[in-house]
């Protein structure tokens, strides 16, 4: 851990990528996240890293796929309407099990939608993100520490499991400064993996980072493999955070800034004397499903705080093969609920169960 | 430090320009001035002088602010009523300029009033806590891509350096030979020290300290989070 500095999340993640061996840079930039291609440009040339704007966000996607295929870390990152140009190029990287990150600072859609925060894209990202059956990792940060740390995370994770990987953040998080401790720098080894298309040194088979398949059975062979991989990541790699948990009789599910938000209403809802907690998902996808089924065992009810029309909301009803009721509440277009009106929803829970 | 009728606040992006430029137009009204804040920035979305639109109306201060702001239009406009308040010289104006030398271009046109009139401070917010201010020389870089910029130069340093809400008064102390060096690589004085108000009394002994009242938060995560999997 290196000493605290004060920054905004979406420097946080610059400067965490470049600390975690980062050094290709591919973006066109939108509010709210132009902070990390601005950052990026300032810090990649004194590194001898490569920073390019590019043309268009599809442009940007097919350079990552480029440095991916050589088996270097390297990101892009975008807002919402500029994820959605990317897809096509994230279901290539996807095809070709090629590690990336890609950070989407979420603001409000559908369409032009506007530059206030917004999670609106839960859908899209948890579903995976393009045309085909795939996933990616999808990570959600909730402070700037964590935009810093899960960035490390995701590169490792992406790696491990040769698939991009998605940082979800809302605006909010993008455009909000605290106080952070950048990790130290990874050592990477240099060593490109075996599936990487460096030049055979005379010494293999070439390789080719390929989504285009010719014979229909390898596609599908391809596509259960690919699979098997995901159940095993289901399996190994969700992660929560609990708060107030252990005797709660109203969990409530959020995650980013609305969790930041529920928190303040948590320690307010209990002060009142009623027991509520919250899971807070840190990986969207894989989706943290056993703690919540557990939790299904104990609670009464569940409440779900989103900036979006309740996306999450079904990911927590099938964990729980709806055991439990789950209640909404939400804002959308770039509004946050306030801490009363989230504890207005807790309230309205414990009514409603009493 | 001596009252001019303009004020400008630039620095680094993240600086603190805005809280700043907030509590020296409290102060100046509460010296019995007529004083109006415009909110000069055209590249932060979000957190702008704007959200204090409904304190600023109480406290019977002027503000003027793109009508855009806070708003989903992503345009980076100056409002016009800026000319009136640098052109018409009738009010105390504290300026809060957007970051950087992208935010500092759009000063440019009101430089030649500005000049002219001659009655002002263009003061250099610095935080030695910010990744990309964290020494004098990179500090001085920022300043003088500002200067290049919008053409007018800087009359003093403000010294901001804070840690948020870790700030303690010790990180403070440790930023004061920051601040003197770059003092005295560019020449121009220190006017004030800034500090959060509950951070003053410890620090009584710094020159120029000005106690600062920030805008509170509501989405602070008290303590460390634990992840699980």
């Amino acid at each position: 851990m290196q000493e605290k500095v004060l920054m905004k999340g979406n420097e946080a993640i610059a400067e965490a990528a470049i600390l975690a061996g980062c050094r290709h840079y591919f973006g066109y930039p939108i509010t709210p996240q132009t902070e990390v291609a601005a950052y990026m440009s300032k810090k990649m040339p004194k590194i001898g890293g490569t920073f390019l704007q590019a043309e268009s966000e599809i442009a940007a996607i097919n350079m990552v796929y480029g440095v991916a295929s050589t088996g270097k870390r390297v990101m892009t990152s975008s807002s919402s309407p500029g994820i959605a140009l990317k897809a096509e190029g994230i279901s290539y990287l996807a095809g070709a099990d090629l590690p990336a990150l890609i950070l989407n600072v979420q603001r409000g859609g559908p369409g032009l939608g506007g530059i206030q925060p917004s999670q609106a894209d839960y859908y899209f990202a948890t579903r995976g993100p393009g045309h085909g059956d795939f996933h990616v990792l999808v990570l959600a940060p909730a402070s700037v520490q964590e935009m810093a740390d899960l960035t490390a995370k995701a590169f490792a994770l992406a790696e491990k499991y040769r698939m991009p990987a998605m940082l979800l953040a809302d605006g909010t998080m993008g455009q909000m400064m605290e106080p952070v401790a950048l990790p130290d720098p990874v050592d990477l080894n240099g060593e490109a993996p075996e599936w990487a298309t460096t030049g055979t040194k005379m010494q293999r088979k070439h390789n080719i980072a390929n989504s285009l398949y010719l014979s229909p059975a390898e596609l599908e062979r391809t596509n259960i493999e690919r699979f098997e991989r995901y159940a095993k990541i289901e399996e190994e790699e969700p992660m929560w955070e609990e708060f107030m948990m252990e005797d709660a009789d109203i969990c409530i599910v959020s995650c980013g800034i609305t969790a930041r938000v529920s928190r303040n209403a948590i320690v307010e809802a209990r002060k009142q004397g009623i027991k509520v907690g919250m899971i807070r998902p840190i990986t969207l996808w894989p989706f943290p499903k056993k703690p919540l089924a557990a939790a299904a065992e104990k609670v009464k009810s569940f409440l779900c705080v989103e900036l979006n029309m309740g996306q999450m909301k079904e990911d927590v009803e099938l964990a729980i093969r709806c055991k439990k009721p789950v209640d909404l509440c939400f804002r959308v277009g770039g509004m946050i609920p306030s801490p009363d009106e989230v504890l207005a929803a807790i309230k309205n829970a414990a009514e409603k169960e009493a | 430090m001596e009252i001019k009728r303009l004020t400008l606040f630039a620095g680094h992006y993240g600086s603190g320009k805005t809280n700043i430029a907030l509590n020296w137009a409290r102060f100046l009204k509460e010296t019995g001035k007529k004083v109006t804040i415009a909110d000069c920035d055209i590249v932060n979305p979000y957190f702008r002088t704007k959200d204090a639109e409904e304190d600023l109306a109480k406290e019977g201060i002027g503000l003027i602010c793109s009508p855009f702001a806070n708003s989903n239009v992503d345009l980076p406009a100056m409002p016009k009523e800026i000319y009136t308040l640098v052109e018409e010289r009738d009010e105390y104006g504290v300026l809060d300029i957007g970051g950087d030398d992208r935010g500092a271009l759009a000063l440019g046109r009101y430089v030649p009033a500005i000049r002219e009139e001659n009655d002002y401070e263009m003061l250099l917010v610095i935080n030695k806590a910010r990744p990309l201010t964290r020494n004098a020389a990179d500090t001085i870089e920022v300043m003088r891509e500002m200067e290049l910029a919008c053409g007018l130069p800087f009359t003093g340093i403000v010294n901001n350096t804070n840690l948020g809400p870790e700030t303690t008064p010790e990180i403070v102390r440790q930023s004061l030979g920051y601040a003197n060096e770059i003092a005295q690589l560019t020449g121009l004085p220190v006017k004030m020290t800034t500090v959060r108000e509950d951070l003053a009394p410890a620090l009584q002994e710094v020159e120029n300290l000005f106690p600062i009242r920030i805008r509170k938060l509501y989405y602070h995560l008290d303590g460390g989070t634990q992840w699980q999997n």
